[in-house]
């Protein structure tokens, strides 16, 4: 188990002071005008060093994201946006960092926006985190009150401000095009790919987007050392993770762990273990809703990172572990998983508009058992022609639950629409 | 240049070329809904996917611009499957009622799913029901057919430049529409419905009126305003039916207006099918015979200096031409095609002329407009204003009413008086301009149809020479026109004579005074009758407006779809009409009405056909065998110094949808006006 | 209700609060303010936006009210339509729905007596369903007001509409014996934070 020495979010539950007194005693805000000193080129390197890949689902390396935004300004503005829409089903990790330690990620703006010769960052929180967004704004009041940012940030030299962007209630923000269409006061349809956001994101101007947890955790990095960061977890998949366990288990938390955590260690240490035993797990989504279920048999072995959950045909995500017992009905849990997506699909591009409708519809019926055994193989070319198609992800993230199901229980999907004469032989070995 | 590889075969492309663009080029067709090469590009439909070497994922090529080294497959199994399940999807909530859509036979859907559709439906759950919107008397809507392609959003929003249509809610709940019940208030709507790929938006006044594999199509142009677009009429039987833009890259690009599209109804209302005799006060049918004896005995018993000629807004070249032929002969100077009154100068036929064309908007950084509206006076000539607009570097500033011209205006003034201190080269403006490359001015007939017309002429003159307007290779010198006559009347000189010739002004205060005793009105509707006095009228024209009600003769003529005929627009462009259908009843075409009177006053006209006719003109007027070519016209002075009135310049349009006899028979025409300009005026305006 | 023809304009208060929210961003660029100044209006208008609202958003910020249309029909914390008084949102999702949402919907129809997308008759309740709120470890959620109400279930759902019927004011975050986020159980990390 990680130390608590080692961990980042060290107010995580939020039992300690979130304001900026708290979290100068946890060390936050301690020494930045030194690191800002070390230069552009000397922060960038260090969290290429550090092995950090995104957390807000993709995984790109930051260090290598950071670097592409324009070392010399034509003469527009450069931003950091921070991606605090959080909505993944599943996912609850950045709404805790931003409530209980709040000044974790506005000294890991300034830090990143300086690497990247940003004016400003713009935090897009969902609008539905009411509180912490109030928690954030008077994080980023104090802090201005503090000469931590604004004119002559932590007496650096350099300009920064941070704002906060309230959302309005749209999952799709979360896609960095949307988000920057939302944050330009649109609806949040995600906008084509090229320009990339480093050449043209909001308002025009060379833009990065990063995760909460991306940017909170940087200050840490920098300050630490990309070494010490880089020792947890497996080469590519490095350094410490929060996680969060939910559904099934006697103890649904959050976590910060070492990354390659094994799955059930995670669970049976943090999350109190299945509810009814480890034997009695079916299934987990390991890491947010649009990663694809693995079934028991492989989170017996699987490690929590990048590459292991990539290997079995799944992914980390946002490392939001949904833990479904013996007893949940699959088909309707992925139904429920459809209908979200249905509901979240911006409508701009045809696959995605048509097909997780479709998919929906068809899943609730193979719920009710009132469906064909052909429309299995119908219910997955559905999901391939949404998958990959799409203007954004998505339309990916919609039709990975679905192959997932198909992938590891067809025969229990059989089973519920085939009437009980039909239904094949037991197989003698069960 | 990037060079790239589609297919297997290389080729090298313009930097910014998109993979769709360059697909095109190699002939490769890629099928697509939302892309269109004049609108934003939106990447949404997703048909036009294609393999990318190095992605995993198929591409939108209308979206992805090409680069270097570039590997690009259009033709492989996952590139067909991938379209297959895009066109699926657009197919599952589409109502396939393809046997009661006007769209049908013309449909981008029903097209491409002869190629990507399947044969039969998987679709088993309940198909979409949307709600039609009312988007007014032009645009029918049928949106349970819409694909969500957003071109007619994108058309609103950036071509015609009102921003009331748009995507709403989300996901496959998503409605294109105008969230509160409104008909778009552009005079451009109705390309909407040219753009739309399926049967959502179709015309209304064409709805359910005919099939599209029924119509006869004709290549003509449109003669509602000066600008002269080209389009495609489209006939069943003897009838119109429907009036489509056609594409011509100088002129109206792929758009035409609203007027051009729908006024058509107007052709088969209101028309003067025979001959009229006005006796014992009433306009009795008479035949040909007794309508040219009765004009050439009034014509004869009057000496030349007693008659005199005003062509209308719509009289093309070769009717003009014959009717100058015809008073020069008879004796009389009087003639004037310039109803209006403007004060143009036909002797110099750049003080007349857009002579920047309308294309070369594009180039301009600067514009002054001087009394006009160009929204209504001429709609794509504001469209192309806006296109550069829209570009960046380029500001617009007026003299006349503040207006709403679907880009920023900085108006300057009012009137004259703004005019002449610019052309005095003491305005703040001329600074302006200091830096200008391109500048450009357009003068519109509100400047100059009025009594101080000459003097205002003169100053937009200086004005031109002060802001250095015309340089080496650029002319901004520009006067814009509403009638599609006007050009070819002053490039003939149908305007008085020299020898003591009356202009308009001069013949209806000699018509009131008596000392005019005929006036012969080509289809001229657009003056005051009342000015007439006891003179008597004879008319040539289409439609039973308000110069056939003054008549004393009527002599039934064709409208431009009806006749082969030329006419001279806005830019000094000449083009020509083509016959579509046959005049209605008795009725013919102009030039040969013309010829007939002459032979019964015994004037023989030296010509039997067309062809002579126009083979005499072009003699006499070589640019007029031109066509379709814009000869820059020499720079001199032109106007007459003098003084200018104070009055406020008007623009001489006050009901863009009621300019002239067809759309004043035209009931789509009355609907939109009673509408859109009752609505803004608070009342009907004044023909004319 | 629907008869009424809804007038709207930004109090004095919020005109100072929506300026402050439009100096947020580059000059030039308001429209970036249009999704707080909805917020703002709806708030100032019992908790939906009537067309006036938008529209005077839309004045306000100098934009085509369409623009504003598409933006308030795209996002769903925009009411159109009026809503109770308290807006009992209650999350569905699937891992709300694994540690039984159902119940607490349930409990939410049967105190309220509405079906979900419903207003009681006295104006004070509307129940609504609502996606992942991002507080799963602490599922079954119900968002209402400006807090969550966490750790669910049939029980404590009704108390709290109870409550809240009665006028108090619920304590929001878990409503067992929780440490926000931390298991049920007792933190085994960060045990020595103060």
């Amino acid at each position: 188990m990680l130390a608590d020495s080692d961990r980042i979010f060290t107010n995580l539950y939020g039992t300690g002071d979130w304001r900026l007194a708290g979290a100068r005693a946890r060390g936050d805000w301690s020494g930045t005008k030194d690191l800002i000193a070390k230069g552009e080129d000397w922060i960038i390197d260090e969290m290429k060093q550090s092995g950090l890949r995104g957390r807000g689902g993709a995984g790109f390396p930051t260090g290598m994201k950071w670097s592409f935004m324009p070392k010399k300004s034509d003469g527009r503005p450069q931003f950091l946006v921070v991606n605090a829409d959080e909505g993944e089903p599943g996912t609850c990790k950045d709404r805790d960092m931003m409530r209980h330690d709040p000044h974790k990620l506005l000294e890991g703006c300034l830090l990143a926006g300086f690497a990247m010769r940003c004016q400003a960052a713009y935090i897009y929180i969902r609008g539905e985190l009411i509180r912490e967004a109030e928690v954030l704004q008077a994080a980023i009041d104090e802090a201005y009150d503090a000469g931590l940012i604004g004119k002559n940030a932590c007496g650096s030299g350099y300009d920064f401000d941070i704002f906060v962007h309230r959302g309005a209630g749209a999952y799709i923000c979360g896609e960095e095009m949307a988000l920057i269409e939302s944050l330009e006061g649109k609806p949040g349809k995600p906008r084509l790919k090229p320009p990339f956001p480093a050449a043209s994101g909001v308002w025009g101007c060379p833009t990065t987007v990063n995760n909460v947890e991306t940017i909170a955790v940087a200050p840490a990095i920098l300050r630490r050392g990309a070494k010490w960061f880089a020792s947890f977890g497996r080469p590519n998949n490095t350094g410490t993770k929060v996680f969060c366990i939910s559904g099934h288990v006697n103890a649904p938390c959050n976590v910060e762990e070492s990354m390659s955590i094994p799955m059930r260690e995670l669970i049976e240490k943090h999350a109190g273990g299945v509810r009814g035993g480890w034997d009695n797990l079916l299934a987990v989504i390991p890491g947010g809703s649009s990663t694809p279920l693995i079934p028991k048999s492989v989170c017996d072995t699987v490690l929590m990172d990048f590459d292991a959950l990539r290997d079995v045909k799944s992914g980390l995500g946002t490392a939001a572990v949904i833990v479904m017992d013996k007893s949940t009905d699959l088909i309707k849990a992925i139904a429920r998983l459809a209908k979200f997506y249905m509901h979240e699909s911006c409508g701009q591009c045809t696959p995605c508009r048509e097909g997780t409708g479709w998919l929906w519809r068809m899943l609730e019926r193979m719920a009710r058992g009132d469906a064909k055994v052909e429309e299995i193989d119908l219910l997955l070319d559905v999901a391939n022609e949404i998958d990959g198609h799409t203007i954004c992800a998505l339309g990916d993230a919609a039709a990975w639950p679905i192959q997932g199901l198909i992938r590891h229980f067809r025969p229990m999907i059989e089973e519920r629409i085939l009437p009980k004469r039909l239904r094949p032989l037991p197989n003698a070995a069960e | 240049m990037p060079k790239l590889t589609i297919d297997g075969t290389e080729l090298t492309v313009p930097a910014g070329t998109t993979v769709l663009q360059a697909c095109e080029q190699l002939g490769i067709e890629v099928p697509r809904f939302c892309y269109h090469d004049r609108l934003q590009i939106a990447g949404n439909c997703r048909m036009c996917l294609v393999e990318m070497e190095k992605s995993p994922k198929p591409i939108a090529s209308c979206a992805m611009p090409v680069n270097e080294g570039m590997v690009i497959r259009t033709n492989t199994p996952k590139v067909k499957k991938a379209r297959q399940g895009v066109m699926e999807f657009l197919l599952i909530n589409h109502p396939l009622d393809c046997p009661i859509c006007d769209q049908g036979g013309e449909c981008d859907l029903q097209d491409q799913a002869m190629g990507y559709g399947m044969d039969r439906s998987r679709y088993d759950e309940h198909k979409r029901a949307v709600p039609d919107k009312d988007l007014g008397p032009l645009i029918s809507t049928h949106m349970t057919r819409c694909i969500h392609c957003t071109r007619c959003i994108r058309f609103a929003t950036d071509i015609a430049g009102v921003e009331e249509m748009g995507a709403l809610g989300r996901g496959e709940h998503m409605e294109i529409g105008t969230y509160v019940e409104k008909a778009i208030t552009s005079e451009m709507s109705g390309n909407m419905i040219d753009l739309c790929p399926v049967g959502a938006l179709n015309s209304k006044p064409y709805a359910y009126t005919a099939r599209t594999w029924e119509l006869v199509r004709t290549e003509t142009i449109d003669v509602l305003d000066a600008v002269g677009s080209n389009i495609n009429v489209q006939a069943r039987g003897r009838e119109v039916m429907r009036v489509l833009p056609r594409l011509n890259e100088d002129i109206n690009e792929e758009w035409i207006s609203d007027k051009t599209r729908f006024a058509y109804d107007g052709l088969r209302r209101g028309r003067l099918d025979q001959p009229y005799v006005r006796t014992n006060g009433k306009l009795q049918p008479a035949s040909w015979k007794e309508a040219l004896t009765a004009v050439a005995a009034r014509m004869t018993s009057l000496g030349g200096h007693s008659m005199a000629a005003i062509a209308g807004d719509q009289a093309c070249v070769e009717s003009m031409a014959a009717l100058k032929d015809l008073f020069r002969e008879s004796g009389s100077p009087h003639i004037d095609c310039r109803q209006d009154g403007a004060k143009l100068d036909a002797a110099v036929r750049a003080s007349y002329l857009f002579n920047t064309t309308i294309a070369g908007i594009e180039e301009a950084d600067v514009c002054l407009l001087v009394g006009t509206n160009p929204r209504w006076e001429a709609a794509l000539v504001n469209a192309r204003l806006r296109k550069r607009y829209l570009r960046g570097g380029f500001r617009v500033f007026s003299i006349g009413p503040r207006l709403d011209l679907t880009f920023l205006v900085e108006n300057l003034g009012s009137g004259p008086e703004t005019l002449g201190a610019i052309a005095g080269g003491g305005h703040p403006f001329v600074e302006t301009l200091a830096g200008a490359k391109r500048p450009m001015m357009i003068v519109g007939q509100g400047a100059l149809a009025r009594a101080d017309g000459a003097a205002i002429l003169a100053a937009a003159w200086r004005v031109a020479v002060t802001c250095r307007m015309v340089r080496e290779g650029w002319n901004g010198f520009n006067v814009l026109h509403t009638a599609a006559a006007r050009v070819g009347g002053l490039d003939i000189g149908f305007v008085p004579g020299a020898e003591g010739g009356l202009d308009v002004n001069g013949i209806l205060d000699g018509a009131t005074a008596g000392k005019i005793g005929l006036v012969y009105l080509l289809g001229a509707d657009e003056i005051d009758m009342k000015r007439l006095g006891s003179a008597f009228v004879v008319y040539q024209g289409h439609h039973g407006d308000t110069g056939a009600h003054r008549a004393d003769v009527i002599l039934p003529g064709a409208a431009y779809t009806e006749k082969a005929a030329t006419y001279v627009n806005t830019e000094g462009r000449v083009q020509q009409t083509r016959r579509v259908v046959f005049p209605p009843g008795e009725a013919r075409e102009d030039w040969a009405i013309v010829r007939a009177l002459g032979e019964a006053v015994g004037v023989r006209l030296p010509y039997d056909t067309v062809a002579e006719l126009r083979h005499r003109l072009e003699a006499e007027h070589p640019h007029l065998g031109k066509r379709d070519t814009v000869p820059r016209a020499p720079w001199s002075s032109f106007g007459t110094e003098g003084r200018m009135d104070t009055a406020p310049f008007v623009s001489p349009i006050d009901d863009y949808y009621m300019t002239d006899a067809i759309c004043r028979a035209s009931e789509t025409m009355a609907e939109c006006s009673a509408l859109f300009v009752a609505n803004i005026q608070g009342a009907t305006g004044t023909h004319g | 209700m629907s008869a009424k023809v809804e007038a709207f304009t930004f109090s004095a208060e919020n005109v100072a609060k929506a300026k402050v929210i439009v100096a947020k961003y580059p000059s030039g660029k308001h429209q970036s303010a249009l999704l707080p100044l909805l917020d703002l209006a709806q708030r100032q208008h019992g908790g939906w936006l009537p067309r006036a609202a938008m529209d005077h958003v839309a004045a306000f910020l100098g934009l085509a009210p369409i623009r504003v249309y598409e933006v308030a029909t795209f996002y769903t914390m925009y009411n159109l339509k009026p809503v109770g008084t308290h807006h009992v949102q209650v999350c569905t999702t699937t891992p709300c729905w694994l540690r039984g949402s159902d119940q607490v919907v349930d409990a939410c129809r049967k105190r309220l007596g509405v079906d979900v997308g419903e207003t009681t008759p006295d104006g004070k309740f509307t129940l609504s369903e609502v996606e992942c709120l991002a507080a799963c470890v602490n599922a079954p959620v119900a968002w209402i007001g400006d807090d969550f109400y966490e750790d669910l279930d049939g029980a404590s759902m009704t108390k709290l509409l109870d409550d809240i019927a009665a006028g108090k004011q619920p304590k929001p975050g878990p409503q067992v014996k929780r440490q926000t986020s931390a298991p049920i159980s007792g933190a085994k990390t960060l045990t020595k934070n103060s």
